[in-house]
């Protein structure tokens, strides 16, 4: 990588996991909790900001450990590391959002099976530096977290006429007139409906993501 | 050192595990009064809900106060034993498997509100797939169901899950868990919905027939227990209502 504190190929580290290689819709992967958590957009953010900081947090301290750490035992001490990581988000959640942590319930714990941190920890923190662990940390979870936002967008305002957990004013107009919610919203077949129908929109705007049969 | 040597794993591993363990550890005893007085407030939240009283977290100290005038746990026979009901947690009760129902212990918690008396009884059961608990306060007829409230870790969103909703608490209210000839029948959750006029029915929920069941079972597993109590106080009352009348 060319020297310099942030050059072009730094910036890509965090915009390419943004758009052509998000590990929702493109690698599909950490695909369970952007099932299960995104009923609600609080929910989402809550997640996000939690997989941030533990993503982050595991990429560089593998980084800094990656010439220390046996290569043997490498996946368990990454395990442990991400394992801890959470524990610890788990814990704050729990003294100082407590109402949060009691939504995200096991979707917290379940950051530690997120296949998005395990693969960049392997594919990138354990071969790079410091610094350039912490943009292609940072800019995985975004892409993550955004997907997340999105999807939870759209299924809390059409699934219970909700934003954020409060009532859309206009929404009482559409009531009156016959709208109802849509319970299919809720389930979790319709976030892979939504998550599909955001791949369909990626790769028809960009044609190289298209795969060749 | 070779890096890949047993021992440099080996102490590698070790390291790793007591600096992390310690770590968490050190965390979490830090932690906790702070995660304790959060659990504390849920559960006074729940309890003040299940007589209609809305609390905060900011609130919930200040309004249990306020409105629970009395703690009392009671035995499996009903005999009021000693200790703090509030801080018994039928939950881990209901988790650990090697408890019997006699050696369990059955908190209860009195309430006043708007001159009248309540008694408010927690209690936990089996949904489809995982607990379901709740509060269910009585009025001091020890019959009827003044508010109840439930809420479940993880039913099915849009079929058990609606168990915590408006639409199956309210019917609960005003309903008599003894019968006209003084037996205790609990509440009946009712597939295909309760009868019209019946005060020991109330609708269960279309897709969510495990989760009412459980629901069901749960009532009437902890209401005939704390029946005992209610029954004995109720005879110690009319003890002392004819003594008052062989007086005048």
């Amino acid at each position: 990588m060319k020297k310099g504190f942030f050059t072009k190929q730094h910036q890509k580290l965090i915009s390419d996991p943004m758009s052509d290689q998000n590990p929702i819709t493109i690698q599909v992967l950490g695909i369970c909790s952007a099932l299960a958590i995104t009923t609600q957009l609080q929910n989402a953010f809550v997640m996000t900001l939690a997989v941030i900081f533990v993503m982050i947090s595991a990429s560089m301290l593998i980084s800094i450990l990656r010439n220390h750490i046996p290569n043997r035992i490498r996946i368990i001490v990454q395990l442990l590391v991400v394992a801890s990581l959470v524990a610890l988000v788990d814990q704050i959640l729990k003294a100082f959002l407590p109402d949060a942590s009691e939504q995200l319930s096991v979707f917290i714990g379940l950051i530690i099976t997120n296949c998005i941190i395990m693969g960049r920890l392997e594919a990138f923190a354990m071969g790079n530096k410091v610094w350039e662990s912490f943009l292609d940390a940072l800019g995985n979870a975004l892409g993550y977290g955004w997907i997340l936002v999105a999807v939870a967008f759209f299924r809390e305002l059409l699934g219970s006429g909700k934003l954020m957990g409060y009532e859309i004013p206009g929404f009482s107009y559409l009531y009156e007139m016959g709208y109802m919610n849509n319970n299919l919203m809720i389930l979790p077949p319709m976030a892979l409906i939504i998550v599909g129908l955001i791949i369909w929109i990626q790769r028809s705007r960009n044609n190289e993501l298209i795969e060749e049969n | 050192m070779n890096k890949e040597s047993n021992l440099y794993t080996f102490s590698f591993a070790i390291l790793m595990v007591l600096v992390i363990g310690i770590g968490l550890a050190v965390t979490s005893e830090l932690l906790q009064p702070m995660k304790k007085k959060n659990k504390a407030d849920k559960k006074m939240i729940d309890i003040l809900s299940a007589i209609g009283v809305d609390a905060t977290r900011t609130n919930a100290n200040e309004k249990y106060v306020e409105y629970i005038y009395d703690e009392t746990i009671i035995d499996y026979q009903g005999h009021i034993i000693k200790g703090s009901a509030f801080d018994i947690d039928v939950l881990f009760q209901y988790r650990d498997k090697t408890l019997n129902p006699e050696d369990k212990k059955y908190p209860m918690f009195k309430a006043r509100k708007d001159n009248n008396e309540y008694v408010i009884v927690p209690m936990v059961g089996s949904g489809l797939w995982g607990p379901v608990w709740g509060f269910v306060a009585l009025e001091n007829d020890y019959k009827t169901i003044f508010g109840a409230v439930f809420d479940h870790k993880t039913e099915t969103p849009g079929l058990g899950a609606e168990i915590n909703t408006d639409f199956f608490e309210v019917p609960f209210k005003g309903k008599h868990i003894i019968n006209t000839k003084g037996e205790f029948v609990s509440i009946e959750v009712k597939k295909g919905g309760a009868e019209e006029g019946n005060i020991h029915q109330v609708d269960g929920i279309t897709g969510g027939t495990i989760t009412s069941d459980g629901v069901a079972d749960m009532l009437y597993n902890t209401l005939i227990i704390y029946n005992n109590y209610f029954s004995s106080i109720k005879v110690d009352s009319l003890v002392v209502d004819s003594a008052n009348t062989i007086d005048l």
